[in-house]
């Protein structure tokens, strides 16, 4: 695998040409684009647009049919793929937060450390200490899934994702199943993460926070790219009829 | 994720009796599990039946090589003893299992109306009783009846015989009551409780809520459990065999002793007896879940 | 103390003939009860832990990629499940029975056969309660929401990390209402064993009561608090076992 030959200053995520149907229902038709090291992209579309696919696809949980997806250097669609070192550089929030019902807060964040990577649970648990803090769940530790809030579990499972010290962060619409007033935590918590630096790609319905914190908006339909540019640009100027009747329908 | 339900308190029926845990907070409901074996019967493939069929049809042949009994012997002898066995034997399963249901869900209701109570002298002594006879192996009730229950008794010059099968009826019918009453128990509590209060800010009465507003919202919802529990029931009549009342397996036994007792007999006639009861069954069980479909929907 | 104990029973068998406690004021009758509730005892956990592993394999083996494997576990289920376990039972040991060898027996000349009636009682309700298992487990498994699986696998757990770490123990506690009921109706289940003159502890009693008439009424009695207790434990202790796995948060 050529990882070795991958430096900072080529793309961290590139996917060039994905195609990728369920059965006869083809719901990517040929995605490229690129995402540098730091950036934060958002995909914004209708639903069924095959957005959430394409973020899943990134982190091998959905295979491609055609095209190829580099992480690092690493091609995703390969039937040698080493799914760990792949995920080790990945990391991925669920719509549904996924959290393990059976595990404290603290056990969900320590656990992947010590099971997959064998790292010693007594420097896991100092930083995942350290991780419940930085999403603000201090006091939290030891309640389970099923005692936290919505936005409470959706943080826990973002540093649970952050433990196995991800290069990229995937965020398939984080916050679609929260009540509105638990939204705000968990974004505030993503933009955290942004401001320090990490790579972030979100698929997400919250404009008003993709204009915020996006270095770069794509938006789907129908399985194509429509749409890019930079907020400003895509939100004021937008050009494709597309895109100008979703957005109104959303703003 | 699941959805809420539109009356506060039900929650929608799960689609299987069986642990679900996707909606983790539902698996509380109470009356999920009484439809488990119903739900199993009905789901039973048809060829199964012909598996069964196609095993009692060859055994004899494979045996037959060697005790020197052809198959068509066998079956002749099943043949000859079919009406004595399903005339003399079966129905009388049948009748057993009809009273023994009978006599469980009239004291069975009782019961289950005792247990929801306000006052504790009556719903206390009420749930042991349930709880004991819920928890006792059918069987050493069979038998403890039995012995309980005098031979004949004595209607001031008249002698009556209590005949065998009547006890068992009686036996049968103490687990079915109790079963009886945690399923009326269980109905009356899936009625939600907003539904006592508005009668209640309406000044009826506790008496007149129950009979008027609760039991007519949760009769249906007892159907299915309680033919659920006439399967079961029904299932259980063979035991009747150990205290000498002449069913469909005690005819079988004599039946295959009068055939010299020949080994070759007692997989077509214990395996006949396995399809009777499979036969009898099953329709009741895919009712049973065509109810509770039906009903589910409606709520 | 045991002697008045004795003494006391023996007196109420005289005053009282209808209440004659045999078994507590003679030694041959309390060994019988004894022994019945070995059998009884014995047969309960035999089964159970057997019935537990057909289960568990039989749910791993439903997960075969082998179609033949699968159809053979289904048949099995199907039959268990939808007949009578007593006529199960009888199907067993009568049918079946006559065609498993025999050996010479210690005395040199009787054959005794090598699966006994224990034997078969403990294998018919090991299977009767087995397939009630294996859907039990199965569906316990099926009720792991598929994205808490993913979510793992995300996390870089492998396929048997994501089984063992996962999707067993949840599986296990959301199995274990139906399996609590499920043993408690097998132990009910092996009184019927005395369908095949297992000496269990209602074989033991229905023999004293018909030995000594004026012994029913005790017998009966012990017989049915005996189960009461032996249903009642386990049923307590899997209540405990239940609790103790709950999780917080979830469900009542």
């Amino acid at each position: 695998m050529p990882t070795d030959n991958w430096t900072d200053s080529q793309p961290i995520v590139s996917i060039k040409d994905v195609h990728k149907s369920f059965g006869d229902l083809e719901v990517l038709k040929g995605i490229s684009f690129d995402v540098m090291k730091g950036e934060v992209v958002c995909i914004i579309g209708p639903s069924g647009s095959g957005k959430s696919t394409l973020i899943r696809c990134i982190n091998a949980l959905n295979d491609i049919q055609k095209g190829s997806i580099k992480v690092e250097g690493i091609e995703v669609h390969d039937k040698h793929l080493n799914k760990l070192e792949l995920r080790k550089k990945v990391g991925m929030v669920f719509q549904q937060y996924n959290l393990f019902p059976h595990k404290t807060a603290l056990e969900n964040v320590m656990m992947a450390p010590i099971k997959v990577l064998k790292e010693s649970p007594a420097e896991v648990e100092a930083k995942a200490r350290d991780l419940i803090e930085k999403v603000r769940l201090q006091g939290k530790e030891n309640s389970y899934p099923g005692e936290l809030s919505g936005g409470q579990q959706q943080r826990v499972a973002i540093a649970r994702s952050l433990a196995m010290n991800p290069d990229i962060m995937l965020f398939d619409e984080v916050t679609a199943a929260l009540d509105p007033e638990t939204v705000k935590e968990v974004l505030v918590t993503i933009k955290d993460l942004a401001e320090d630096g990490m790579t972030c790609m979100l698929v997400t319905h919250e404009m008003g926070f993709a204009k915020e914190i996006a270095d770069h908006i794509y938006f789907t339909d129908r399985g194509v790219i429509v749409e890019h540019g930079p907020p400003a640009t895509f939100f004021e100027q937008a050009k494709d009829e597309r895109t100008k009747e979703f957005l109104s329908q959303i703003l | 994720m699941y959805k809420k339900s539109p009356i506060p308190g039900i929650q929608t029926a799960p689609s299987t009796d069986l642990p679900v845990l996707k909606p983790f907070n539902a698996v509380a409901a109470g009356s999920a599990e009484d439809l488990l074996f119903s739900r199993w019967l009905a789901s039973t493939p048809v060829w199964m039946w012909l598996l069964l069929g196609v095993l009692i049809l060859i055994w004899p042949g494979v045996t037959a090589a060697a005790g020197g009994y052809t198959m068509t012997q066998a079956f002749e002898a099943l043949w000859r003893w079919l009406p004595f066995i399903m005339t003399g034997g079966f129905f009388y399963n049948v009748i057993i299992s009809f009273f023994a249901m009978l006599l469980g869900t009239i004291f069975g209701v009782v019961l289950g109306l005792m247990q929801i109570s306000p006052a504790k002298l009556i719903r206390i002594p009420a749930q042991i009783v349930t709880q004991i006879f819920r928890n006792s192996p059918w069987l050493v009730l069979l038998f403890i009846v039995l012995l309980a229950l005098p031979y004949e008794i004595e209607f001031g010059d008249t002698i009556i015989r209590i005949p065998d099968w009547v006890k068992a009826v009686f036996g049968l019918c103490l687990p079915i009551m109790a079963n009886i009453s945690e399923v009326v128990r269980g109905a009356i509590n899936s009625v939600p409780s907003g539904q006592w209060e508005a009668a209640n800010s309406l000044a009826y009465t506790r008496q007149q809520t129950l009979w008027q507003i609760i039991l007519p919202q949760c009769f249906k919802r007892m159907i299915p459990p309680w033919m659920n529990w006439y399967a079961i029931l029904t299932m259980a009549t063979p035991l009747c065999t150990l205290l000498g009342v002449e069913e469909l397996i005690t005819l079988s036994r004599q039946a295959i002793e009068a055939e010299n007792n020949r080994p070759e007999l007692l997989v077509p006639f214990y395996g006949f007896a396995l399809l009777v009861f499979f036969a009898y069954c099953y329709p009741i069980a895919r009712a049973t879940i065509a109810l509770e479909r039906r009903f589910a929907v409606k709520l | 103390m045991l002697e008045a104990f004795i003494e006391f029973f023996r007196q109420l068998a005289d005053d009282y003939p209808r209440w004659n406690f045999i078994f507590f004021h003679e030694p041959r009758q309390w060994a019988r009860i004894v022994k019945g509730l070995q059998y009884t005892l014995v047969l309960s956990i035999a089964c159970v832990i057997f019935s537990v592993i057909i289960g568990v394999v039989g749910a791993w083996l439903q997960s075969s990629p082998s179609k033949l494997v699968r159809h053979i576990v289904q048949g099995y289920i199907q039959f268990f499940r939808n007949t009578p376990p007593f006529v199960q039972l009888l199907f067993f040991y009568f049918a079946l029975g006559q065609f498993t060898p025999s050996i010479t027996g210690p005395d040199g000349w009787t054959e005794v056969p090598i699966i006994s009636n224990v034997g078969w009682a403990i294998i018919s309700l090991s299977f009767f309660a087995g397939a009630f298992n294996v859907e039990i487990f199965r569906s316990g498994i099926e009720a792991v929401p598929e994205s808490t699986q993913e979510a793992a696998e995300a996390l870089g757990f492998s396929r048997l990390q994501t089984y063992k770490e996962i999707v067993l123990p949840l599986a296990f506690r959301v199995s274990l209402p139906a399996l609590n009921n499920n043993l408690v109706n097998l132990v009910k289940t092996t009184t019927q064993a005395i369908g095949i003159a297992v000496p269990e502890l209602l074989y033991q009693s229905v023999s004293i009561w018909s030995d000594y008439p004026s012994a029913q009424y005790p017998t009966m009695l012990l017989l049915f608090i005996s189960f009461i207790v032996i249903v009642g434990v386990l049923v307590l202790g899997m209540h405990r076992w239940e609790k103790a796995m709950h999780i917080p948060g979830y469900g009542a």
